[in-house]
């Protein structure tokens, strides 16, 4: 067997041994497995979208086909990719750093599989069926059965249904092992560790005036833990508003298809956009900056085996940003006339603002934490995590400017939003500092499997930091110049800006090639199959020789 | 009167904000090149964190105290005016704009306060006014079972497409109305609108 072969097989220098994984190592590998599979099906889906913007290919992406494409890629990417990755890294981070077994593993492993098999079934019926109503869903757009069919509809819905109920156990999953006492332990405290892993001490102290004495040491809850109960605090709420706006639709489906078509008008469409909002914007401006917070500081504080500078405020930073989450929704709606001028104001303007303020502060810190260990050695996970920092410098600006009355009435729906903001906050803010989790957790998830190129990762550094960069400054460039999102094109109108837009695709695809064959070539193709054996060892114990010792 | 329009305020955000990325970008590749170097005599204290919170709170709110003192259009928007000189009724349904006299071109008188009031028969649209070089004037959401009045002074002379800016089903691409609108009576002509591009 040669060389390039063997490797294929075992993996680099045969370091990783599928059997010596502990099942709880096993299931988080799992999660990244699909997670990244999901992040090829989305990634792949927005190059050929991206083609169809270059030059129409009516043949092929005829409308129907190219709107249900435009459907399942952000759903794909968002549930598929990033949901997976998370909930997988956080199911194994929170009892690593709690010290603490996982409360179900029989819960983490539905979640898996409910979330994998509903992304599927939305994605293959939107490939079907070509139901696009978009994942605004604007009221009465996914029940208007003259442009989409109701059993279409409702196989999507299920899809849905599925990764919901997936995403509410791994809220339980998460809450339940931060409060429960496992089998030989002392009572945990739950009261206190929930207030802390909330942010109520944070808060106590801060109006008692004890903020200034407390130190990290005082808290029950390490840091990234409470980061990652406070975005699932928010993980929750999205669950359930798109839960409870599934099983509207639903109705309206199950009565078009019993025959008693039911009135559309009986839901107030305005309404309905102002909770279906609050609810999707728990997702955008509240899990995701809070997790990705969190995130920056664990991988700060393991980069440089130090405290993160200013905790305590980190701490508030992250409380804070969990409120603001919960009252910023109005910013969507700045171009809705009917919507009361006091929420536009209030909500969508000044209380969005400080979303500048908790995540500069975040970016503060973890830059200055950065700071003070100098020298460090630019390692993967380090460059990576610069690179998610750098893309949440770039696209919360960008989403400010359009979260003002003024601005927002000349870029809405515009490739403004899509581009310099959403693009770039989750290919480069959020999927950079998502690699630097991976590099971080790779050795620790395969009991020191080596890394096949240092090459491959540079490469796929550079060609997914200008890549996600350059998208998004292209597609705002043309957003500036009036290109809409969620429209054709058919008369080459903005071709030389979707040119060069294509182009940072198409980097993009390459730097998750270079991944991927990274991580083939690292793990070997007979250890990726042996993920799916059946582990022997207990699954109390996190990584191979440590059960977390009973605490009194 | 004002002659601030879209176009001016796209091109001041363009050189803000590509003056910002230029900015952080090179920031970010310093900081990369530093964080491998040993540490000199420059330290962080806290006292430079309370100051970045204070710069950044600042930062937030002038942003909008700014806008709404020098973008023309947006006190006549929060405030609801309703001292319009002419509004001009559209309805929406079935993927189509329709209007009195057969759709015919919508006259607008420069320099004065008119209104566009738009109504849906069936989905949520948008409603946009956009120039021939496809740059945008202005557009608002169109809700069914509300009212969508959008208040406007034009300071340029022009002739603009109106433009659905919503996803309201694979149709709703095709939801154009070239040519719709046409203001008169101002002293400058909008250079990029389908009159101003072919004189």
């Amino acid at each position: 067997m040669s060389t390039f072969t063997d490797t294929l097989v075992n993996g680099n220098e045969r370091a990783f041994k599928a059997e010596t994984l502990t099942p709880m190592q096993k299931l988080t590998l799992k999660y990244v497995v699909f997670g990244l599979i999901y992040y090829g099906f989305a990634a792949i889906e927005g190059m050929l979208l991206r083609i169809n913007q270059v030059e129409q290919i009516e043949s092929i992406f005829f409308p129907k086909r190219y709107f249900a494409m435009l459907t399942a890629h952000p759903l794909v990417g968002i549930f598929g990719s990033s949901y997976l990755l998370v909930f997988g890294a956080f199911t194994f981070l929170v009892p690593f750093l709690l010290k603490k077994p996982l409360w179900s593993f029989k819960v983490a492993n539905w979640t898996l599989w409910l979330i994998v098999v509903g992304v599927f079934t939305f994605w293959f019926d939107g490939f079907l069926t070509h139901y696009a109503p978009l994942y605004t869903l604007y009221w009465p757009l996914p029940a208007d059965f003259s442009q989409f069919e109701p059993v279409a509809g409702a196989i999507f819905i299920t899809g849905i249904a599925l990764v919901m109920v997936g995403t509410l156990l791994f809220v339980l999953n998460i809450f339940k092992t931060l409060t429960y006492t496992p089998a030989g332990w002392g009572k945990q405290p739950t009261g206190r560790i929930l207030g802390d892993a909330l942010g109520l001490t944070t808060l106590r102290n801060f109006f008692t005036g004890r903020m200034r004495h407390s130190r990290e040491t005082d808290h029950l809850v390490p840091l990234p833990v409470a980061a990652i109960a406070r975005g699932t605090v928010d993980v929750a709420l999205n669950a359930l508003i798109i839960t409870f706006t599934g099983v509207l639709i639903l109705v309206y489906m199950i009565g078009e298809l019993s025959g008693n078509s039911l009135k559309s008008t009986a839901v107030d469409a305005l309404l309905y956009k102002n909770w279906y909002w609050w609810g999707l914007d728990l997702v955008a401006d509240g899990l995701v900056l809070v997790f990705v917070a969190g995130s920056w500081y664990l991988l700060a504080s393991l980069i440089t085996g130090r405290e993160v500078f200013m905790a305590k405020w980190a701490r508030f930073a992250l409380g804070l940003e969990l409120v603001v989450s919960w009252t910023v929704w109005s910013h969507h709606l700045l171009s809705d006339q009917a919507q009361p001028a006091m929420l536009k104001v209030g909500s969508g303007e000044m209380v969005t603002a400080f979303e500048l303020i908790t995540q500069g502060l975040a970016l503060f810190i973890t830059v200055v934490t950065l700071w003070k260990a100098r020298p460090l050695t630019m390692t993967n996970e380090l460059k990576f995590l610069l690179g998610g920092l750098l893309g949440f410098g770039l696209a919360v600006p960008a989403g400010i400017m359009q979260a003002d009355a003024g601005l927002n009435r000349i870029l809405h729906n515009t490739q403004w939003i899509i581009g310099p903001h959403v693009h770039v906050a989750v290919l480069v803010g959020l999927t950079m500092t998502l690699y630097s989790a991976v590099y971080v957790l790779l050795p620790i998830l395969t009991n020191g499997a080596k890394l096949y190129s240092q090459r491959l990762a540079n490469i796929h550094f550079w060609c997914h930091l200008i890549g996600g960069v350059g998208m998004g400054a292209f597609m705002g460039m043309a957003g500036l110049q009036g290109m809409l999102r969620r429209t054709i094109y058919s008369d080459g109108e903005y071709r030389p800006y979707m040119i060069l837009a294509a182009i940072c695709g198409a980097l993009l695809l390459i730097a998750f090639a270079c991944f991927l064959i990274n991580i083939v070539m690292t793990l070997g193709l007979k250890g990726a199959a042996g993920l799916f054996k059946k582990s022997p060892k207990p699954v109390e114990e996190l990584v191979p020789g440590s059960i977390p010792e009973p605490v009194a | 009167m004002s002659s601030v329009d879209s176009n001016t305020v796209l091109w001041g955000q363009t050189i803000m904000y590509t003056a910002y990325c230029l900015a952080i970008l090179s920031v970010m590749a310093l900081l990369a090149r530093k964080l491998t170097r040993p540490p000199g005599s420059h330290d962080v204290t806290p006292k430079i964190f309370y100051m970045w919170v204070g710069f950044l709170v600042v930062l937030g709110v002038s942003l909008h105290v700014l806008t709404y003192n020098t973008i023309p259009w947006v006190k006549d928007d929060l405030h609801g005016s309703t001292d319009y000189v002419a509004s001009y009724d559209i309805t929406v349904g079935d993927h189509k704009f329709t209007w009195a006299d057969g759709n015919k071109q919508l006259q607008v008188p420069c320099g004065k306060l008119v209104r566009f009031s738009v109504t849906s028969q069936d989905l949520t649209y948008g409603f946009g006014l956009f120039r021939e070089n496809n740059s945008m004037v202005m557009q608002m959401q169109v809700v069914p079972g509300h009212p969508n009045d959008l208040v406007w002074t034009f300071d340029k002379n022009g002739v603009y497409t109106i433009r659905s800016t919503e996803y309201s089903g694979p149709s709703g691409y095709q939801m154009i109305e070239k040519d719709a609108v046409k203001v008169t009576g101002c002293s400058q002509d909008d250079p990029v609108s389908a009159e101003g591009l072919h004189r």
